[in-house]
């Protein structure tokens, strides 16, 4: 009897530290990420890194023979045209999704919703990429009339299609975490169930909402894959919906591999990497930010 | 038609799924006073009163048969507006639940939903406000800090603040459901007195648990049981001598 309470204590003990270690590792692991990332371009960084040129000028020349220039604007600006582009999209479609399927429709519907969205949202993004490089880009050139459908339209649909899962289900979140007692209160007044969204679920629920929009914005900048092979990869300042962009994400993955390690080039690719690291964690802080305090009130 | 009665049911049976929560309820409710619903925990009450606004439908596996009448009209008639049904008949729920916007936003919400595009004047809401408030015996309280967010008041003013915002949509029947139930002995006698000031100008169906609030504030009585109407009577005649040996028994705390 003695014994066995010896050793369930010490599986309890053990069990806990497991817990324990994986709690910690995560932590452990973006630390080391972002260390290894800065690493990586910290060199150059401190070096022959010029900031200004780098965020004014459009002169993205990594591999020139005779005068090698990283202006990055174009692509930053890339990243954010595309990820707008989709974001304009996602969120009316992801909050009008999100309020249908909390306040509209039956249980039976709001299940299958929520099945094909997650779907949605577990299709690998190379399966987008290709999505954009075939149908989308017959689709945009058939009815634009343009030379090449690989443009930030198609990027832009591209990502908010797979942001919309993200705005979606967290903006459902956010809905389902409105108290009943607010919806029968206005019911009981005589509120229509357009009334009750706009002037009762939409304002108590804006903060879980607008963390719903940020986490998708997060997501759209840190894409890859799709907008790489979507986006049609040209450098320039985009000025129309049919114009090939380039992003931040795209120009790391199209590039790292062939540029030599530990290069000046290889390290602006890392410096890249840290910006985005830096973007998007402090997207996703402040969405959480945003989270914590909802619960708190 | 008899201007006397406010709220009258036929045959009324409500399930919900399978269960059937509300047998035969056949009552007329008096113009003008305050009625007490009450009856063990499960009885139906709650059931009953939110059959008055039509507010049961939400659930979606409600069934309702028989008629309900308020003020001579049926409300599961075809053209009855829901909008209309909600105005004319008031709720105050258990919990104290302001909308969790401001103490002048509550009060002239219901106005806003039902005056469609029309803006309203400010002074007009202004007025309103304070004729509300006043009513209730917020104003003195409340009115530096108009802007205050309703949530953040004390349970007792929140509740108050819920009677007071279905004022301004002159409902003619209002329905409260244990409207006390979160509140201290305090809170509780400030609410039945400004629920005695109101009766007369409105119609009061208030369902309680308390025995003794029931005698305070009704005039009349109903007592349910399993989803029956037991006896329906004057508060006092119902209190000194019941006609139903049940009643008698809920009364003198024989059941539940
Ligand atoms: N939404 C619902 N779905 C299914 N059954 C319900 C629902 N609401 C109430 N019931 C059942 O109907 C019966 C009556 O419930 P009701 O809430 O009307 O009782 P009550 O008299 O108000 O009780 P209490 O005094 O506890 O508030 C109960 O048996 C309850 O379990
Ligand atoms: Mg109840």
């Amino acid at each position: 009897m003695k014994g066995r309470t010896r050793f369930e204590s010490i599986k309890e003990w053990l069990i806990e530290r497991i817990i324990w270690i994986c709690g910690v590792s995560s932590i452990l692991f973006v630390f080391a990420i972002f260390f290894f990332v800065f690493r990586e371009g910290s060199a150059f960084l401190f070096r022959g890194f010029k900031p200004v040129e780098f965020f004014t000028s459009i002169e993205w020349y990594p591999t020139s023979q005779s005068h090698v220039r990283y202006g990055a604007l174009a692509l930053i600006l890339g990243t954010f045209s595309v990820t707008t582009l989709a974001m304009l999209i996602a969120i009316p479609f992801g909050l009008g999704a999100a309020i249908y399927i909390s306040e509209f429709c039956s249980a039976r519907v709001r299940e299958t919703v929520k099945i094909i969205i997650e779907l949605l949202a577990a299709i690998p993004s190379v399966v987008w990429g290709f999505i954009g490089l075939t149908i989308m880009n017959s689709l945009i050139i058939r009815l634009f009339h343009a030379p090449i459908g690989l443009t930030m339209l198609n990027g832009g649909i591209i990502l908010a299609l797979m942001s919309v899962p993200i705005v979606v289900s967290i903006g459902e979140d956010a809905l389902k975490a409105v108290p009943d007692s607010y919806r029968e209160a206005a019911i009981a007044m005589g509120c229509t169930r357009w009334q009750l969204v706009y002037r009762v679920l939409l304002p108590a629920a804006r903060n879980g909402l607008l963390a719903a929009v940020l986490l998708g914005i997060g997501r759209g900048i840190g894409e890859t894959m799709a907008v790489l092979m979507a986006t049609g990869h040209s450098i320039r300042i985009p000025t129309s919906l049919l114009d090939p962009v380039r992003t931040l994400t795209a120009t790391i993955a199209a590039e790292l591999g062939e540029a030599a390690v530990h290069s000046d080039h290889y390290q602006v690719l890392f410096i890249i990497g840290i910006l985005l690291f830096m973007i998007t964690f402090i997207i996703n802080l402040t969405a959480d930010l945003i989270v914590k305090g909802i619960r708190k009130q | 038609m008899d201007l006397s009665v406010g709220l009258s049911t036929r045959d009324l049976n409500l399930w919900y799924g399978d269960f059937q929560a509300l047998k035969n309820v056949n009552l007329n409710i008096r113009a003008g006073i305050i009625t007490g619903l009450i009856g063990p925990s499960g009885c139906g009450k709650t059931t009953l009163l939110r059959c008055f606004n039509r507010i049961n439908e939400r659930y979606g596996n409600v069934t309702t048969t028989g008629e309900i009448k308020i003020f001579g009209k049926n409300i599961y008639d075809a053209d009855v507006s829901l909008i209309e049904l909600r105005k004319t008949v008031g709720m105050v729920f258990q919990r104290p639940n302001p909308l969790p916007i401001s103490v002048y936003e509550n009060i002239v919400f219901g106005l806003r939903i039902h005056s469609g595009k029309q803006n309203l004047q400010r002074s007009a809401t202004d007025a309103t406000v304070e004729e509300a408030l006043t009513a209730v015996g917020l104003w003195k309280d409340l009115h530096n800090n108009l802007k205050a967010k309703a949530t953040t008041l004390q349970l007792e003013q929140q509740q108050k603040l819920c009677i007071a915002r279905l004022l301004p949509l002159k409902p003619r029947l209002i329905l409260m459901d244990e409207p006390c139930s979160a509140l201290d002995v305090e809170a509780t006698r400030h609410i039945e007195e400004l629920m005695l000031s109101l009766a007369g100008q409105y119609t009061i169906l208030i369902v309680t648990h308390n025995m003794a609030q029931a005698r305070r504030v009704s005039e009349e009585c109903i007592f349910m049981l399993m989803g029956e109407l037991i006896e329906h009577n004057s508060t006092v005649d119902m209190f000194i001598s019941p006609q139903d040996r049940r009643t008698a028994d809920y009364i003198e705390g024989r059941l539940g």
